[in-house]
C-alpha cells in the first residue's frame, strides 16, 4: 500500500488521559453554567453583584423591617413624623393593606352585600376552572354556562335591582372586583368583535373591508386613555340631549372596542397563515361563508394564535388599570385613593400601596401567560416547521 | 350580519340607558329619582368620602340639599368623583346635573363654557403653603422666586399663579398634576418647594400630609376664589333651584332656622318665617319653582342651614376649624348675603 | 341532475337574484353603506344640537388666544403669555422627546436582556428571565408610578443633592449637568464631524468593492470610528478648546444653571424603556431563536467565526423575524408616553388637557390628539414598513 501518499499515519498509540473530572455535582455544575470562560466569568460576577445590590435591602424593606399591625399611621411613621418607629426607619407598611384590604377588594361596595360578590366570584371560578382544563368533557356546555348564562346571572347578582335584592349603583363598585368586571367583559367581547373584524378586514367587499381597516387602524393608533376619556366625558355630546348611561358601562365600551381592535390584528394573523387549499377544499365541498369559516378556517386560525390571543388578554387586563385617569376605583385607582386618608398618610404608605397593586395585578397576568404556554404545548399539533 | 351585531348591541345599550330622552332637567332629575352630582376626587371638608365610604363636606352637602328639596331625601343624590380638567365636559355633556366641586366663578366660565353659576357658597382666596422645617426663615411669598411649586392642572389656581409670578418678576418652576392626590403626594415626597391652592384646600389638605406640624401656609392671598355650585346653561328653572337652595340656606341661618328648630318655627307667625317655610296659606313660592311648599322644611331639616353646614364641615366641629371670616353673614360683617324669599 | 342539465345546455344556471353572491355583496355593503352613514349623521347632527344648547363655540379660533398658563418642561420657547396653539406644541414636541429617548433605551436594553435569556451562563439567563416576567405583567402606569415615588422618596433635597463625576448632582428635583457653552471657532468642529461621515460612507464604499473584487476584508468600523472621533478633536485642539462649561450652582431653593432633567421626564422615560425593553427582548429572543441551526452551522462550515457568522448570518436573519413585532412595541410605547399625565409630565394629552379646561373646545382637542397620534403611529410604522422591505428576503 505505498502508492497512497499520505502525509501524516499516526505509528504509535495516543497518551493515555487522565479521566475526565466529574461530570456531576455541584463544582462542576457551577464550572459549565457560570464560569465556562473568562467572559461568562465577568459576567457571573457582575450579576451576583446585581443581586446582593438589590435582593437583601428588598427582603429588608419588604420583610425585615415591615410593620404588619397597626391601626393607624403611627405604626407606619417615625417619631419624627408623629409616629413610634425610630428616626431612619424604612419597611413596608403592611398594616395599611391589611386595613384597607376590604377597600382594595370592593370599593365601596356595601358591606351587608358582600356575600353577593363572593357568589359571583365563586361561580365564576366554578365554571372557569372545568373551562381551562382540557381533560374535562363537555366543553360546549360550559362555554355557554360561562360566556352567555355566568354574565347574566352575575349581572343580576352584583347590581341587582330585581328579585328581591338591593340595587348597588356602580359609583360604589371599585377595587379588584371592577378590574376583573372589566377584564372579563373586555375579554369575552373583544373575542368575537375581533373575528368579526378580521373576517371584515379580509372579506371581498370593499366597503365592508375599508370599513374595519379605518376602524382597526385608527384605534390601534391612538392610546387608550384618549379613547377612554372619550367614552367616559365625551359620550353623552354625541348622543341625545338627556340619554345617559352608567359610566362603567361606558368604560367597558371603551376598553373593549379598544381590545378588539388588536384582537382582530392578532386573527388576521391566524387567517393569513391557513393555506389556501383550506378555504379552496371548504369550497369545494360546498360550505356557505359561515360554514366554511366556523368549520373549517377558524378552528385552524385560533389555534395558531392562541399565544398572541392570550397576550392580548394580558394587555387588556393591565390596560383596565388606566380606567384611573379617568377617576374610576379599580384596583389602582382604590390604593390611590387611600393615599390621601389622613389616617395612614406615611412616606412608606405611597410605595407599599403600589407594591401590593403590582403584586396583585403581576399574579393575575403571570397566571395567564403560564396557561398560555400550557395551551400552547398541548395544542401543538405540528403546524410548525 | 355586522347590522344585525349593530342592532343587538344599540338594543343593549337603550336597556342600559338611565334615563329617556327629556329636555327639562328637573323632569330628568326626578324620572331617574336622584340628583347626579360632581364632587372632587378628594379635598376634606368639601367632598370626601369617609370611613365608611359616604360622602361628605361642604360640596356635598350642597348637593344633599338641593335632593333634599326635590325629594326629601338627603341621599336621593349620586356623586360622581371629577378631576379639575373633566369637571366641565361633565357637566356640559350631561353627565352631571349640577357641579358642585369647590369652582371659581369666573367670566369666561360663564361665557364661553356655558355655564351658570348658582352663588358662591365659600369665599376662597389663593394661598401658598410650604415646609417651614426644610425652608426656613420663608415667611413672605415673595420670598419664593425660583421655587418649584406644586399646583393642579386645569384650575384658575394655575393662572393666578403664572400671573402672580410674572407681576412680580419672579421665576419660579411648575409641576403641574391631574389629580390632588398626585399632588399631595408629590409636594409631601419633596418634589415641589411650595404648594399653592385655595387656602381652605391648603389647610384641608396640610391634614394629610405626614407630618402636618412641619407645614405653613404663608399670609398672601393672591386672587380672589369666589367658589359655588354650577350648572349648565339653557335650563333656566334648574338654574333657579341651585341658586334658591342656596339662597333658603343663606335665609335660614339669618333668620335662626336650624336643624333642631325647624319642626317649632313651623308653627312661627312671624310672616318672614312663614313664607320661607311654606307655611303661609296660598303661598306658592315652592311650586313656582317646580318643587314643593315646603321645600325650604325639607333642606333644614335634612341638611341645616348655612351656618351649620359651614361648621360641620370645615368651621370649629371639624378638624380643618377654619374661621368663618368673610363667609360670615352680612349682617356679622361678611359676605354671605341671602337673596328675599318672597 | 340540476348541473347535468346545466352543462347540457351550455347556458348559465339560472339563479335567484338572491343567492348570486354578486348581488348579495352589494346588498350587504349597500345596508353596511346606509346604516353607518345614518349613525355618523345621528351623531353629527346630536352634537351640534347639544352644543347649541349649551351655547358651546367651536373652531378652532381658540388657538390663538393667549394660555395663561405655565409649562415646566419646554424644548421651545414658552411663557405664559404664548398662545394655546404653541403649547400644544410644546405639549407634541414633549411627547416626540420622551418617545424617541424610550425606544433608544427600550431598543437596547431589549437586545442586551433578549440575548442574556439565550446565555449559556445560568445566571444572567436567570436574572434576565426575572426581569422580563417582572415587567410584562405589570401594567406600564404601575411602573411608571413606581420609578416617580419610589425614586422621588429616595433622592435628597437640592441642599443636600447627591455629587456626580463631571460637575452633575442628582436630587428630588432632577438630574443636573453642565451646559456646554461653546466659543469661536466651534463651527470648524462640526465641520469636521461632517466630513468624518462623509468620508466613512466613501470608506465603506470602497472597502465593499475591494471585498467584492478581491475578498478581502477591510476593517471598515475600525476605521469610521477613528475618524469620527478623530477628526472633531482634531479640529477642538487646532481651535484652540472653544468650549466652556456652566455649572449648576446652588441657590435658595434650587440649583442654577447647567441643564436640568425633571424627574418626571426621566421617570416616564426609564418606566417606559424598561416596560417595552422586557417586550422587546422577548421578540429578540424569539427571532434568533427562529434562525434554524442550520443556518449557524453552515456558516461555521464555510469557515466563518463565532462573531462573523452572528454578524452576516444570524442577525441578518432574526432581523426579518424581529421587525414586524418591534415597530408594533415603538408604536406601543409611543401611545404609552400619554400616561405621562399621570405623573405631571407636560405631554400632547397634559397640556392639551389644560388647554380643554381652560377653553371648554373638548371635540377640538380630542380632535387634535387623534390626528397627532394617528399620524406619529403611521410615521412610524412607514418608516418600519420600509426598513423592514430592505431587509425583506429577496428570492430569486
Amino acid at each position: 500500500m505505498q502508492e497512497h501518499d499520505l502525509s501524516f499515519v499516526r505509528a504509535e498509540m495516543a497518551a493515555v488521559e487522565p479521566p475526565p473530572t466529574a461530570d456531576r455535582g455541584l463544582v462542576s455544575w457551577m464550572r459549565r453554567n457560570l464560569f465556562a470562560s473568562a467572559t461568562d466569568t465577568i459576567f457571573t460576577i457582575i450579576g451576583i453583584a446585581l443581586v446582593v445590590m438589590i435582593v437583601p435591602p428588598l427582603i429588608q424593606w419588604a420583610f425585615i423591617n415591615a410593620q404588619w399591625t397597626g391601626t393607624d399611621r403611627s405604626a407606619c411613621a417615625t417619631v419624627a413624623q408623629g409616629g413610634n418607629q425610630p428616626d431612619g426607619w424604612s419597611g413596608a407598611c403592611w398594616a395599611f393593606v391589611d386595613a384597607k384590604f376590604q377597600q382594595f377588594m370592593f370599593g365601596r361596595y356595601p358591606v351587608d352585600e358582600r356575600w353577593r360578590v363572593y357568589l359571583a366570584a365563586f361561580l365564576f371560578v366554578i365554571l372557569l376552572v372545568p373551562m381551562l382544563a382540557p381533560r374535562v368533557p363537555r366543553k360546549g356546555l360550559n362555554a355557554i354556562l360561562l360566556f352567555i348564562v355566568f354574565p347574566i346571572v352575575a349581572y343580576f347578582l352584583l347590581v341587582g335591582g330585581a328579585f328581591g335584592l338591593v340595587r348597588v349603583a356602580t359609583p360604589l363598585w371599585g377595587g379588584l372586583m371592577v378590574t376583573l368586571v372589566l377584564a372579563y367583559v373586555g375579554i369575552t367581547v373583544s373575542l368575537p368583535l375581533g373575528v368579526l373584524l378580521a373576517l371584515g378586514r379580509r372579506s371581498h367587499m370593499p366597503v365592508v373591508k375599508l370599513v374595519c381597516v379605518v376602524f382597526i387602524e385608527t384605534i390601534r393608533g391612538i392610546p387608550l386613555i384618549t379613547v377612554l376619556f372619550m367614552a367616559s366625558v365625551m359620550l353623552p355630546l354625541f348622543l341625545p340631549p338627556g340619554t345617559s348611561f352608567d359610566k362603567l358601562l361606558r368604560a367597558l365600551i371603551g376598553v373593549a372596542l379598544f381590545a378588539s381592535a388588536y384582537m382582530a390584528e392578532v386573527i388576521r394573523g391566524g387567517l393569513q397563515a391557513i393555506p389556501k387549499g383550506q378555504y379552496e377544499g371548504a369550497d369545494a365541498l360546498g360550505l356557505s361563508y359561515w360554514k366554511k369559516m366556523n368549520l373549517v378556517v377558524l378552528p385552524q386560525a385560533i389555534k395558531l394564535v392562541i399565544p398572541g390571543i392570550v397576550n392580548t388578554f394580558i394587555g387588556l387586563f393591565k390596560d383596565t388599570s388606566l380606567v384611573y385617569i379617568i377617576g374610576m376605583f379599580d384596583l389602582l385607582g382604590s390604593v390611590r385613593q387611600n393615599f390621601s386618608d389622613a389616617n395612614w398618610a406615611s412616606p412608606q404608605t405611597p410605595i407599599t400601596g403600589l407594591v401590593f397593586a403590582g403584586f396583585v395585578f403581576w399574579l393575575f397576568c403571570f397566571g395567564m401567560s403560564r396557561y398560555s404556554i400550557f395551551m400552547e404545548r398541548r395544542l401543538d399539533t405540528g403546524h410548525k416547521r | 350580519m355586522k347590522t344585525i351585531y349593530k342592532a343587538l348591541l344599540g338594543s343593549a345599550v337603550v336597556a342600559w340607558m338611565a334615563a329617556p330622552a327629556a329636555a327639562a332637567t328637573l323632569d330628568d332629575v326626578k324620572a331617574k329619582g336622584h340628583v347626579q352630582c360632581g364632587v372632587s376626587t378628594g379635598l376634606a371638608g368639601f367632598s370626601a368620602p369617609n370611613d365608611k365610604g359616604d360622602w361628605t363636606g361642604l360640596d356635598v352637602d350642597f348637593c344633599r340639599a338641593v335632593a333634599s328639596a326635590i325629594f326629601d331625601d338627603p341621599n336621593a343624590v349620586q356623586f360622581t368623583p371629577l378631576s379639575a380638567k373633566e369637571r366641565f365636559t361633565a357637566l356640559q355633556s350631561g353627565e352631571v346635573d349640577i357641579l358642585s366641586r369647590n369652582t371659581t366663578w369666573t367670566i369666561s366660565r360663564d361665557t364661553a363654557l356655558g355655564l351658570n353659576f348658582a352663588g358662591v357658597t365659600y369665599y376662597d382666596g389663593q394661598g401658598f403653603m410650604i415646609n417651614s422645617k426644610k425652608l426656613q426663615g420663608i415667611n413672605s411669598a415673595l420670598q419664593l422666586s425660583g421655587a418649584a411649586v406644586c399646583v393642579q392642572a386645569g384650575t384658575t389656581t394655575e393662572l393666578n399663579l403664572a400671573d402672580y409670578f410674572k407681576a412680580n418678576n419672579m421665576e419660579y418652576n411648575p409641576v403641574v398634576f391631574e389629580k390632588l392626590e398626585e399632588v399631595n403626594t408629590a409636594y409631601d415626597s419633596g418634589r415641589c418647594d411650595v404648594y399653592t391652592t385655595d387656602q381652605s384646600g391648603l389647610y384641608a389638605i396640610r391634614l394629610t400630609l405626614s407630618s402636618p406640624d412641619d407645614h405653613i401656609v404663608l399670609p398672601e392671598i393672591i386672587s380672589k376664589e369666589p367658589l359655588g355650585p354650577v350648572v349648565r346653561h339653557g335650563d333656566d328653572q334648574w338654574f333657579d333651584i341651585a341658586k334658591w337652595v342656596y339662597y333658603a340656606l343663606l335665609n335660614a341661618e339669618e333668620l335662626g332656622i336650624n336643624q333642631g328648630n325647624v319642626e317649632e318655627s313651623l308653627k312661627s307667625d312671624k310672616p318672614e318665617v312663614r313664607r320661607l317655610l311654606g307655611t303661609e296659606e296660598g303661598g306658592k313660592l315652592g311650586t313656582d319653582l317646580g318643587l314643593t311648599n315646603d321645600w325650604v322644611v325639607r333642606v333644614i331639616k335634612h341638611v341645616g342651614n348655612y351656618g351649620e353646614i359651614f361648621e360641620r364641615n370645615v368651621g370649629a366641629e371639624s378638624p380643618l376649624k377654619i374661621s368663618r371670616g368673610i363667609n360670615a353673614l352680612w349682617t356679622k360683617g361678611g359676605l354671605q348675603y341671602g337673596m328675599p324669599i318672597r | 341532475m340540476a348541473t347535468r342539465q346545466t352543462i347540457a345546455e351550455g347556458a348559465a344556471p339560472r339563479v335567484p337574484l338572491f343567492y348570486d353572491p354578486r348581488v348579495r355583496g352589494i346588498a350587504y355593503q349597500l345596508l353596511v353603506f346606509i346604516g353607518l352613514f345614518a349613525f355618523v349623521y345621528w351623531i353629527i347632527g346630536n352634537t351640534a344640537a347639544n352644543l347649541q344648547r349649551a351655547n358651546i363655540a367651536s373652531g378652532f379660533g381658540f388657538l390663538e388666544g393667549r394660555a395663561g398658563f405655565d409649562i415646566g418642561d419646554s424644548l421651545i420657547e414658552y411663557s405664559s403669555d404664548s398662545t394655546y396653539g404653541r403649547a400644544l406644541v410644546v405639549g407634541f414636541l414633549n411627547t416626540l422627546r420622551v418617545a424617541f429617548f424610550g425606544i433608544i433605551t427600550a431598543t437596547i436594553v431589549g437586545f442586551l436582556v433578549g440575548i442574556g435569556r439565550l446565555s449559556k451562563n445560568w445566571l444572567i439567563n436567570r436574572i434576565c428571565l426575572v426581569y422580563v416576567e417582572v415587567f410584562r405583567n405589570i401594567p406600564p402606569l404601575l411602573v411608571i408610578f413606581f420609578w416617580y415615588f419610589g425614586v422621588l422618596s429616595v433622592l435628597p433635597l437640592p441642599r443636600d443633592s447627591i455629587g456626580l463625576p463631571f460637575g452633575s448632582y442628582l436630587n428630588s428635583r432632577g438630574f443636573y449637568f453642565p451646559k456646554f457653552l461653546w466659543g469661536d471657532g466651534s463651527w470648524l468642529v462640526l465641520l469636521a464631524l461632517g466630513l468624518a461621515l462623509v468620508f466613512s460612507w466613501f470608506v465603506r464604499r470602497w472597502a465593499y468593492k475591494r471585498q467584492m473584487a478581491t475578498g478581502e476584508p477591510f476593517p471598515v468600523l475600525w476605521t469610521s470610528v477613528a475618524l469620527i472621533i478623530g477628526l472633531p478633536l482634531l479640529a477642538f485642539v487646532v481651535t484652540g478648546f472653544p468650549l466652556n462649561f456652566e455649572f449648576p450652582a446652588l441657590s435658595t431653593f434650587n440649583l442654577r444653571g447647567g441643564v436640568q432633567i425633571r424627574p418626571e421626564f426621566l421617570s416616564l422615560y426609564l418606566a417606559l424603556s424598561f416596560y417595552t425593553a422586557a417586550f422587546i427582548a422577548e421578540i429578540v429572543r424569539a427571532g434568533v431563536l427562529g434562525v434554524s441551526r442550520g443556518q449557524t452551522e453552515a456558516a461555521h462550515a464555510l469557515g466563518l467565526r463565532n462573531g462573523q457568522s452572528l454578524r452576516l448570518v444570524v442577525i441578518p436573519q432574526a432581523l426579518r423575524i424581529i421587525i414586524p413585532p418591534l415597530t408594533s412595541q415603538y408604536l406601543n410605547l409611543t401611545k404609552n408616553s400619554s400616561l405621562a399625565v399621570a405623573i405631571g409630565y407636560p405631554d400632547l394629552v397634559a397640556t392639551g388637557g389644560t388647554t380643554l379646561n381652560q377653553t371648554g373646545q373638548a371635540i377640538e382637542i380630542v380632535a387634535i390628539w387623534l390626528i397627532v397620534y394617528l399620524g406619529l403611529s403611521l410615521a412610524t410604522a412607514g418608516l418600519m414598513n420600509w426598513y423592514n422591505a430592505r431587509m425583506a428576503l429577496v428570492e430569486r
